[in-house]
């Protein structure tokens, strides 16, 4: 794939059963282009086994899964090339050390020789595991596994990364860096198809949302899109302070903006804003508040609101 | 890797290539395992008390060049064979599933005809080191007895038993790629190869008078036999049932043609039907 080529990830009426249970039902969906994708749903929802038929862990009872337009089930080492996935939780030999695991992978991968020690070498400073680049797998804990799991999808710089639950096993320091990692590879033009429990997380690093349940997809649109969807017209931001906020400020300079709906308070130094107008109401809020210069030091659309959108999907399925 | 112009152009090696780079970290995993130290100390005890027996009941063991051989190597190797094939074959593709190392290795642009035929080559190399470590006991001892006169029969058995090596491990592969379970797989190798093989061919069988032509153990008589002069044939054997009862048993031996024959033919059928399993078995 050249580097003006367009990444895809595409599901045609994708099909998966395990005797009579359907766990995918004929799911149509198509990623395009450089972007973070979250894929969201309950337990059993059918996210995993979707992403194990983009990896040929499993094989789709009907439809396709292409990457690329390549299928994956008929031509698994050509669609495979341009991806980097993490499914579950792997483990890793366990009298190897990440050194020679990642360099098994590289080597599988075809990367060229005098590139391979510096990207494995790159990768596992990202993952800040170079203390434990040469003990052995065997050794470690699970968390430490997950980081050398991520360090082996970034080794080849794929294209396409398809990511299950990927802060899995990771403490909490463990999931801000992986999600710094996948912000990162975002402004590098990747395509990222990433399922999580978290709403938060999603909401954090991903541009769209393909929610799904009972194997059948419920939605898929930006995050701005959806939640603005299920908002009844309303959309809401999530603003940090330096400073505890005083009730004053709260409730009449910024419940007075043009556009706010209503405010409230998180916790001392955190409020939610309602407000209607969509982005633009969005974008003239934050500098409305910067103006004001009430010590305004994080502003990003509220998670609760994609939570809110989930559960009414979600419910309403059931 | 931060650079942009390295983006995934890498060019995928070929199957063969990547059958060997499998093979390769495999071994190295064998290499350094605990399961690779506890074989080659039985291997190992198993050369020292066989020549502590030679050396105390030489009678038995030194009639002649070609019994010394026959008692020493055609006893002892079938069993350090069976072992690796437990050791190194048993959970060899079921660990894929269950230890989830497959999550690891099967994303990945690679065949998993590869990644298996890979972690076989890597299982064959590491038995055939306790199989070398052996011969090299039998050899030593040999030569302390007999001198460097080695009957060429020794090399025809040494062929005879990498091709059982072979055959055991395509056997234990496709066992354990029948199952999820590495500990229901090593048992059912275990239970197969120390007991019902053994059974069936050496009293269920010849009691009924039905030659075993289809026990991978009756091929693998050769080994023991083609340093037996003659070559034993068959023939009926009577053995004590009580007191004053015989019983008479069929005694079957493979010829050498038979012999490789049924280990050429195990070793085939199982690479062919363990490999279509681990291709259509899924991570669910």
């Amino acid at each position: 794939m050249s580097l003006t080529d367009v990444p895809t990830i595409e599901a045609i009426k994708l099909t998966k059963r395990f005797g009579s249970f359907v766990a995918v039902s004929e799911l149509n969906l198509k990623l395009e282009g450089a972007k973070c994708v979250g894929f969201l749903g309950p337990n059993g929802a059918g996210k995993t086994t979707t992403l194990k038929m983009f990896t040929d862990l499993i094989r789709s009872s009907s439809g396709e899964a292409l990457i690329n337009g390549i299928n994956v089930h008929t031509s698994k080492k050509a669609a495979l090339t341009s991806v980097g996935a993490l499914i579950e939780t792997p483990e890793i030999y366990p009298s190897l050390t990440p050194r020679e695991a990642l360099m098994m992978i590289a080597e599988i991968r075809g990367i060229p020789a005098d590139q391979r020690l510096m990207n494995i070498e790159t990768a596992v400073a990202e993952v800040r595991m170079e203390e434990w680049i040469d003990k052995r797998v065997g050794r470690m804990s699970k968390g430490m596994k997950q980081r050398i799991n991520i360090a082996s999808v970034l080794i080849s710089n794929p294209k396409i990364l398809l990511l299950d639950e990927p802060t899995t096993g990771l403490d909490p320091r463990g999931m801000t860096e992986v999600r710094e990692i996948i912000k990162g590879l975002k402004t590098k033009q990747r395509l990222i198809f990433m399922s999580s429990h978290l709403l938060g997380e999603v909401s954090d690093v991903c541009d769209e949302v393909a929610m799904i349940d009972h194997g059948k997809l419920l939605i898929y649109d930006t995050i701005f899109n959806v939640t603005s969807k299920f908002a009844g017209g309303q959309d809401m931001v999530e603003v940090g302070f330096q400073r505890p906020v005083d009730e004053g400020i709260l409730s009449k300079t910024i419940g007075n903006l043009s556009g706010v709906v209503s405010t409230s308070k998180r916790d001392d130094r955190n409020i939610t804003i309602k407000f209607t107008g969509g982005s633009a109401t969005q974008e003239r809020l934050l500098s409305d508040l910067v103006r004001l210069n009430i010590g305004v030091i994080s502003y990003r659309p509220s998670s609760i609101e994609l939570e809110d959108a989930y559960l009414k999907l979600v419910t309403a399925t059931l | 890797m931060t650079n942009e112009q390295n983006i995934s152009n890498n060019t995928v090696p070929d199957s063969m290539s990547q059958v060997g780079i499998i093979a390769k970290y495999t071994f190295l995993d064998y290499l350094r395992s605990r399961r690779f130290f506890v074989l080659l100390i039985i291997t190992v005890l198993i050369g020292v008390i066989l020549t502590v027996l030679v050396h105390f009941r030489s009678a038995a063991f030194t009639s002649s060049n070609l019994d010394f051989y026959s008692s020493y190597w055609g006893s002892a190797v079938t069993f350090v064979i069976i072992l690796s094939g437990i050791f190194f074959g048993g959970d060899a593709v079921s660990g894929e599933f269950q230890n989830k190392t497959g999550y690891f290795t099967i994303p990945n642009p690679i065949r998993r005809s590869s990644i298996y035929i890979g972690k076989w080559l890597a299982a064959f190399v590491a038995s055939t080191v306790m199989f070398a470590i052996f011969a090299v006991f039998t050899i030593a001892t040999g030569a302390y007895f007999f001198g460097s006169n080695i009957p060429y029969q020794f090399g025809e058995s040494l062929l005879f038993a990498l091709l059982y090596l072979a055959a055991v491990l395509s056997f234990t592969f496709f066992f354990s790629s029948m199952f999820k379970s590495s500990v229901i797989s090593v048992i059912v190798t275990v239970i197969l190869f120390f007991f019902v093989f053994n059974l069936l061919d050496s009293f269920v069988l010849p009691l009924a008078g039905i030659e075993p032509w289809f026990i991978i153990t009756y091929g693998a008589g050769i080994i023991g036999n083609v340093l037996t002069s003659p070559f034993p044939p068959h023939g009926p054997l009577s053995a004590p049932l009580g007191p004053r009862r015989l019983i008479t048993l069929s005694t079957f031996n493979a010829t050498i043609p038979e012999g490789l024959a049924i280990l050429a033919l195990y070793f085939i059928i199982t690479a062919i039907i363990g490999l279509y399993l681990f291709e259509k078995k899924e991570f669910t």
